[in-house]
């Protein structure tokens, strides 16, 4: 028996996935959720097998449910936007199925799971995730809360292990990502790796002094101090046209 | 008053011209005059000497008026082509805003047949009045009267195909509200196509920024002789995209009003706590 779970915040699309699953006696709908949020818990749960997952959906989209989705189930993404097919594949997604679609597709996004579970690897995938287009805003696990917190209030991001520690004006939160995939994804916002642990968003630096030989030190608005590397500072002083 | 100065090229081909006609000219004269006064000495000798003088003239004569004809072409032909920049630059115009006009999201149209392949299963006689919905909207987008200007009754009514056919997609959460202040302003007349897109441009975000059920409302009021409709929605200010307000909808609405009006502030948008307003100020 596979367990499945339905993430659509429309009640008709859910419908549809439900109406498609009928013929199908060993998979079994363990529930439906509305949004993101829903979703989470449903999964922590049930732990499905399966998930058919919307992308654009309230408050946080399908992608950023993911990623704060510990043990990812297998994913077959349905939506009406063409546009982040290629995202989706990136993250290992069996299948993209572009609403509307017949049943003749959804079955081929079953046979599909089927495949990939009889060959029995037990993939490592959707281990990392890349958001689609613009990054303009970071989803994060905050105890049982999620928060959703936009760039301009993030001050810096340090490494630590596996997770990040990404810092506000006051509060910090643990995710678990790299740096160089936040590095690689804020660079158009302004944000600058100045330091193998450090990423500093430049809106809030104040001033840069020099550190002991051929470091330096960046001063930020919230009164914190960063040690930036001498490849740090060339970086940083390009971004901030010097 | 600007004057039209030929170019040196023209200079020297009226020269040519003129020199060649007057040359042409006095060798008939001469001829004729020949035949005539043939008997008459002195007439002979003073047509020989006053050659010169009467070539001059002749060139003076051709000259001014191949000035005054290559001047007066010169002037059409400028106002032919000024014509000509005109008609392109209305045909640019209403291409633009013809497009302005027509760009509707496909993705409301990919959704709404989605809904309607998940009624056709469980709700067969919705599902065709949501196929007769989707037709009448798609009808009215695509209009081809360029008149540009139809009733308020008439946009709202086309307003309403557009939240039916929303809430059968989020029926469970949407809720919205359409307020004229008085019954005669349903007859002052507005462009066409414009309140949809404003409204589409609510609806998403206020769908897609909160969890809980929304209210989407529009007023219609007049202050003085401006017509002002607004739209509003809840919205979280903490997460908002930092796209609010510069979303597709808002600045192919903007252009469309500069286009028309050829005023950029007829479109605000306001924020107050948890709610976004889109106001349209619509001179009558």
């Amino acid at each position: 028996m596979m367990k499945v779970l339905i993430i659509d915040d429309e009640p008709l699309a859910r419908n549809v996935i439900k109406e498609y699953l009928k013929p199908y006696k060993d998979l079994e709908v363990v529930g439906e959720c509305n949004d993101g949020f829903e979703g989470i818990k449903a999964i922590q749960e049930f732990q499905p097998d399966l998930i058919f997952l919307d992308i654009q959906m309230p408050r946080i989209n399908g992608f950023e449910m993911l990623e704060l989705v510990e043990n990812k189930p297998r994913v077959i993404f349905t939506t009406a936007y063409e546009e982040y097919a290629i995202k989706a594949f990136d993250l290992h997604a069996i299948d993209y199925l572009l609403k509307p679609f017949d049943k003749n597709r959804f079955d081929k996004a079953i046979e599909k799971t089927r495949q990939q579970q009889s060959s029995a690897e037990k993939e490592t995938f959707l281990q990392s995730i890349h958001l689609p287009a613009q990054m303009h805003r970071i989803v994060v696990k905050d105890g049982n809360k999620i928060r959703i917190i936009p760039l301009s209030q993030i001050f810096y991001i340090e490494a630590a292990d596996d997770y990040v520690k990404i810092f506000t004006q006051s509060e910090s939160f643990l995710k678990k990502q790299t740096m160089a995939y936040f590095e690689e994804n804020l660079q158009q916002n302004q944000f600058a790796r100045v330091h193998r642990s450090y990423l500093v968003n430049t809106q809030t630096v104040t001033r840069i002094d020099p550190y002991e030989k051929d470091g330096h030190l960046v001063l930020l608005t919230n009164g914190k101090k960063i040690p930036v590397s001498k490849s740090g500072y060339k970086k940083l002083k390009e971004m901030l046209g010097l | 008053m600007r004057y039209y100065l030929p170019s040196r090229e023209k200079y020297i081909y009226i020269i040519i011209i003129s020199t060649a006609l007057s040359a042409v000219w006095l060798l008939c004269m001469r001829f004729l005059l020949w035949q005539i006064f043939k008997s008459d000495e002195g007439y002979l000798h003073m047509l020989k000497i006053s050659s010169p003088l009467r070539f001059s003239i002749a060139f003076l004569l051709i000259g001014s008026m191949a000035m005054m004809s290559m001047a007066w072409y010169s002037e059409k032909e400028k106002s032919q082509l000024e014509n000509r920049k005109k008609e392109a630059e209305k045909m640019f115009r209403e291409a633009e805003l013809r497009t302005l006009r027509n760009q509707l999201q496909p993705h409301f149209l990919f959704n709404a047949l989605n809904s309607i392949s998940a009624l056709i299963i469980s709700e067969p006689e919705n599902a065709r009045s949501m196929i007769q919905q989707l037709s009448d909207f798609l009808r009215g987008s695509m209009r081809k009267d360029d008149t540009q200007l139809n009733t308020l009754k008439e946009e709202i009514d086309y307003l309403q195909l557009y939240l039916n056919i929303e809430k059968v997609r989020f029926g469970h959460r949407l809720e919205t509200k359409i307020i004229v202040e008085d019954e005669t302003l349903l007859s002052l007349k507005i462009p066409n196509l414009l309140l949809q897109p404003l409204m589409e441009n609510a609806i998403k975000f206020g769908l897609y920024d909160t969890l809980d059920k929304v209210c989407i409302s529009l007023q219609a009021a007049i202050k003085g002789n401006i017509l002002e409709i607004s739209i509003t929605n809840p919205f979280d200010p903490e997460t908002a995209l930092p796209l609010k307000g510069t979303g597709f909808g808002l600045s192919s609405v903007r252009k469309r009003l500069a286009l028309i009006y050829g005023r950029h502030d007829l479109l605000t948008t306001h924020i107050s706590d948890q709610n976004f307003t889109t106001l349209l100020s619509l001179p009558q």
